[in-house]
């Protein structure tokens, strides 16, 4: 996805940010990072170059450890994030049907982002409200018992909730 | 070393909990009642969080005082929102699924009336003479409450409870004994680490004690990735100071200064719950310099670790905490001698650590007569899967699957028919009933081929299928490998292969023994726990239901009907129901369609098979069936 040179400038201001609320080696890495994401939502290429020199560590390593871990995101983040559980009791609960179903209504698959931006898709392998399986989290809201037409229903929400914004702009 | 003046201590202890005790009362007055919602992540994700507000508006409205707390999971994770009430006059009564609308009626009618609300109420904590307890149900006799003790009942948020109820007692003892001492208490109580793997505590702490070196660590792993499981998080969640207390006992026991608590960055609550009950230990000088007035310092930090499950490996562990990718090493040396920045450094599991303020208080021959003689004291289980009661559970070591599953999880919903149980998560197995009367401990579950792992058991029944089973867990270890050995790295990818092919009916019969081989392949050449473990699914499944993979194979049949490729939805033709347009209306991709009868019919190469319609079909008319294989659909020349 293309950046803005505005979107740019904020990303070397907020990993700064980050970077100066850490201390200055490697050990600090995964922290910093997850700063970095907490502010972006994501970590971009820019990012991991600024990190790499503040911390004097080669960027091939910042990207070693970016890429291993599955928390940390390469694209920019949607307006809201959708995070379909597929731990063991999702799965066998039809968990795999879950993700179908928002593949199918978003077009997207895990790890991307609609073009307009509006919502991001990913998998968790686990968020340990088994009991409530299949589970979708949207934004920080964790919904139970997602069926296909429960997806179409949390759309619609979002989709209003937009319409109602819209309106009162 | 440590020389502490024995007599201090106790008399720093002795202040803050009489402190503790003043403080707690304040909230446990006798005179308001108290409403305890649980608010940890399982109860939020059931609506507690709303169900608390409903409480404090509608007491607002009634002109009513009443001590509104947040407390953390009490385990039964199928009846939440949670509610405990304890009303003055009355023993404290438990309620389960308290919608908001639930919670009015109870400010209206039994904090304000007398109305105790039998028709919500899931029974009294207590033995007493006016309300039915909860312990009269069966499962209670099968419980036995060690470490998820204050589970549930005290608010995470205060200290003050958590030393109310004998907190910090354990750490201000231990650090009366010498370190020696400690670890042979933790010995003599036969503890063994919880994380999955059993290894003997104390030993470990003895040779982290004894390694060379100034500087030690104390780990705790909560990075608790198994799909399925959920005990280290409501253990943090809902009673941190349990696992600092512990962490602080084994610092001072193998001589460390410095801790972290590593914990998955899925959990959020947890970090934020013991980051604030790191705050208050701090301030009461319980974690710290010189605490408890002692010459023993400990301070700990919380680390968030970034989603990889080779983490929960310990030499992983650690070279995440080092900021590297987290990849395993070869042991020895152990981490208790050359861990972390290549100190000695003692890591155990959530569990293990709660144990320890337990065993120090009541002797270690207290905790050694719970359980069995090779696995002392108890095991913690997440419920979870088709299992009646869903939630937290804690047993004596040695309790049958079968007693945990039907009397304790209240059996199969739905009447359907128990088929296996997955315990240990991707390094355990699926086990059949035949292996249900084997008792729970480290070393029978191991004979048997699944594993003590870290507590995740998921119950599945007839609708459930072995091959897919194995298939998730496989897809999900050949993900989380980090790629380090070969065998994990290519042998569990060509395994997933092969059971990709047999999912989809394109398997071949030679394909079984070419899992087994890979299998013992896979196992023996690789470093850590998640490659050697990997094919335990696989291996259980071939050994105990090996009809379900020749089903696949030979017939292209999925015998549970679950595996997508190898079924169809079909409308059986007299049973559609005429006037009905269920699942017209419902088909999330407008796969059905009347036919000049008006009978409904499936576009099968619409259907995505997303099982919509089936449950829109109504019960009385039961039109809709899955078929397997998919030539089963008989052959239709309707026009729209």
């Amino acid at each position: 996805m293309a950046i803005t040179d505005a979107e740019r400038e904020d990303i070397h201001e907020e990993t700064k940010k980050a970077l100066r609320r850490h201390g200055r080696s490697r050990k600090h890495l995964v922290p910093v990072l997850q700063d970095v994401q907490r502010r972006l939502g994501y970590i971009p290429e820019e990012a991991m170059t600024q990190v790499a020199e503040h911390l004097g560590i080669p960027e091939m390593d910042v990207y070693g450890v970016v890429t291993f871990y599955n928390q940390f995101r390469l694209n920019p983040p949607g307006k809201h994030s959708v995070r379909v559980c597929l731990g063991t009791a999702c799965h066998m609960k039809g968990g795999y049907i879950t993700l179908d179903s928002w593949k199918r209504r978003l077009g997207i698959g895990p790890k991307e982002t609609t073009p307009d931006r509006e919502f991001d898709l990913d998998t968790v392998a686990c968020v340990g409200c088994c009991t409530m399986a299949p589970v979708t989290i949207v934004d920080e809201e964790v919904h139970g018992s997602v069926t296909p037409t429960k997806v179409d229903g949390i759309l619609l929400a979002y989709k209003l909730q937009n319409e109602k914004n819209g309106e009162m702009n | 070393m440590t020389s502490t003046v024995p007599a201090d201590v106790a008399s720093a202890y002795e202040r803050i909990r009489r402190d503790a005790l003043s403080r707690s009362e304040e909230a446990w007055d006798g005179k308001r009642p108290v409403i305890a919602v649980g608010t940890a992540t399982c109860g939020r994700s059931a609506g507690a969080l709303d169900t608390l507000d409903a409480f404090k508006d509608e007491l607002a409205k009634q002109h009513t005082e009443a001590n509104v707390l947040e407390v953390g999971c009490m385990g039964h994770c199928y009846a939440e929102p949670l509610v405990v009430i304890s009303k003055p006059g009355y023993p404290p009564i438990a309620y389960g699924y308290v919608t908001p609308e639930i919670a009015r009626r109870l400010v209206q009618d039994y904090i304000l009336g007398d109305d105790f609300s039998p028709e919500f109420m899931l029974g009294a904590l207590e033995d007493n003479e006016l309300v039915p307890p909860i312990t009269d149900q069966p499962r209670f006799s099968y419980e036995r409450q060690i470490i998820l003790q204050n589970v549930g009942h005290i608010d995470p948020h205060d200290v003050s409870q958590y030393i109310a109820r004998g907190g910090y007692e354990a750490l201000a003892k231990a650090l009366q004994m010498e370190p020696e001492h400690v670890i042979d208490e933790v010995k003599a109580a036969g503890l063994r680490g919880r994380g999955g793997a059993g290894f003997p505590t104390g030993d470990k702490w003895a040779t982290c004690q004894a390694a060379r070196g100034r500087r030690k660590y104390v780990i705790c792993n909560a990075d608790e990735g198994d799909p399925g499981a959920f005990m280290d998080r409501a253990i943090l969640e809902s009673d941190p100071h349990s696992v600092i207390e512990g962490m602080a006992i084994a610092a001072h026991a193998v001589g460390a200064r410095r801790g972290y608590i590593y914990v998955r960055a899925e959990y959020p609550l947890a970090v934020e719950r013991v980051a604030q009950a790191l705050k208050q230990a701090r301030g009461l000088g319980l974690i710290g310099r010189h605490i408890l007035g002692s010459d023993f310092s400990f301070d700990l930090d919380v680390f968030q670790g970034s989603g990889a499950f080779v983490c929960g490996e310990e030499t992983a562990l650690i070279a995440s905490l080092e900021g590297r990718p987290g990849m395993p090493r070869h042991r020895p040396p152990f981490p208790a001698i050359d861990g972390l920045d290549h100190r000695p450094t003692a890591i155990d599991n959530v569990k293990t650590l709660a144990y320890v303020p337990r065993i120090i208080t009541q002797g270690a021959g207290w905790f050694s007569g719970i359980g069995t003689e090779e696995s002392t004291g108890t095991a913690v289980f997440a419920l979870a899967g088709k299992v009646v009661n869903t939630g937290l559970t804690e047993v004596p070591m040695g309790t049958t699957l079968r007693e945990v599953i039907f009397e304790v999880g209240g059996g199969i919903p739905k009447g359907k028919r128990f088929k296996a149980v997955q315990i240990g998560g991707p390094s355990g197995g699926c086990l059949p009933e035949s292996a249900l009367d084997l008792p729970v401990d480290f070393d029978s579950l191991r004979e048997a081929g699944a594993m003590m792992g870290s507590g995740g058991m998921v119950v599945l029944d007839e609708d459930d299928c072995m091959v897919e089973m194995a298939r998730y867990f496989l897809e999900f270890t050949q993900r989380e490998s980090c790629g380090k050995c070969t065998m994990c790295r290519l042998g569990t990818k060509e395994m997933l292969e092969i059971l990709d092919r047999i999912t989809k009916g394109q398997g071949r019969i030679e394909d079984l023994d070419t899992l087994r081989q890979l299998a013992e392949d896979v196992k023996d050449g690789s470093l850590c726990g998640l490659g050697r473990t990997s094919p335990n699914p696989v291996l259980t499944t071939l050994k105990y239901f090996p009809d379900e993979y020749e089903a696949h194979i030979k017939e292209g049949r999925c015998p549970a009907l679950m595996c997508q490729d190898l079924i169809a939805y079909y409308i059986l033709p007299d049973k559609c129901e005429r006037s009905c347009d269920a699942c017209v209306g419902t088909c999330t991709v407008e796969a059905i369609y009347s036919n000049k009868k008006r009978i409904k019919v499936i576009d099968q190469s619409k259907c995505v098979k997303c099982n919509t319609c089936m449950e829109a079909c109504p019960p009385q008319y039961n039109a809709i069936v899955k078929l397997s294989p998919p030539s089963e659909v008989p052959v239709t020349k309707d026009k729209k």
